[in-house]
């Protein structure tokens, strides 16, 4: 085994060993059973439900009914991917509720008709990391994503943002591997058309200004 | 087989994942080793991948975990989960 299969499994046996005492009256450690997991609900509740606010109630309200039907959680999955489909369960519930539901038939319209060709760009540069201690550099990321069909944006946030595997990213959603892998696919190649062009020119931007010449990566 | 631009990119996504078979993988690879424009398209597609990925994108609200742990407190304090 391979040492992230080892951790993997040191890690299921762990919450394994908590479920069970949460569900024998320790239920205190639901507490411990959560934590590592808080970002991830959040996240996954803010691919719905975009207003932050209201991601954070979608997120305590998911997190609350998995310890309700903690006693439903068989073990056939992950953990986690329990606790993302429940949480992707309690965020459409919410949208239906608002009546949003309309726009997901759109959506797959969107999906289907969208031409997937990337920004070519000859004089790219990679942007750093660094350049992400910029809230402008953020915010447009952000938008981005924000931006694209709710069946785009949950996969690529599942995949790529809470590096779930592919196959975890079906199970929580409940489609196909290849319908992940397509959808994955143009989300991406969205995000690259939209973000490689103004990521280059806000970095050019701020470079004038001097400041960052100094830095290593410029 | 010779691949095309418009080949390429429709593949940039498996060939980023690794889950393109070798025969394929070895065109998009001759194709990408003399095509400037398809080597920018992946490298910018792979950068964005590496930006999102980074936990400074979307930070958790402030207090998000404080808040979450009072609320779990009241809930644990007076209920237990659902019997099956
Ligand atoms: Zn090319």
């Amino acid at each position: 085994m391979t040492a992230p299969q080892v951790r993997a499994e040191a890690q299921q046996e762990r919450e394994a060993a908590l479920i069970a005492a949460i569900l024998a009256g320790e239920r205190e450690k639901f507490h411990d059973l959560i934590r590592p997991y808080e970002r991830q609900v959040y996240l996954t509740s803010l691919s719905l439900v975009k207003d932050e606010a209201e991601a954070e109630d979608v997120a305590q309200e998911a997190i609350l009914r998995a310890y309700r039907k903690l006693a439903g959680f068989r073990g056939d999955a992950k953990f986690s991917t329990w606790l993302i489909a429940i949480t992707l369960n309690e965020a459409r519930t919410r949208l239906r509720e608002e009546k949003r539901a309309a726009l997901d038939s759109l959506d797959n319209q969107i999906e289907n008709e969208g031409d997937y060709t990337p920004a070519v760009l000859t004089d790219w540069r990679e942007v750093p990391s660094d350049a992400l201690e910029r809230k402008e550099i953020c915010a447009l990321i952000q938008q981005a994503i924000a931006a694209l069909p709710d069946t785009f944006r949950e996969v690529v946030i599942l995949r790529d943002m809470e590096e779930l595997s592919v196959r975890e990213t079906a199970q929580a959603l409940g489609i196909s591997l290849s319908l992940v892998k397509v959808r994955l696919h143009r989300a991406r190649l969205l995000l690259q058309k939209q973000l490689a062009p103004q990521l280059k020119i806000e970095l050019k931007s701020k470079k004038k200004g001097g400041m960052l010449r100094r830095l290593p990566w410029f | 087989m010779v691949l095309n631009c418009r080949h390429v990119w429709d593949r940039i996504s498996d060939y980023i994942d690794g889950t393109l078979d070798p025969a394929v993988r070895a065109d998009v690879e001759k194709h990408l080793a003399h095509c400037e424009i398809c080597s920018a398209v992946l490298d910018s597609t792979r950068n964005v991948i590496v930006l999102m990925a980074d936990d400074r994108v979307f930070e958790l609200p402030v207090d998000f975990s404080k808040r979450l742990h009072a609320r779990l407190d009241q809930v644990l304090a007076t209920e237990r989960p659902d019997p099956v």
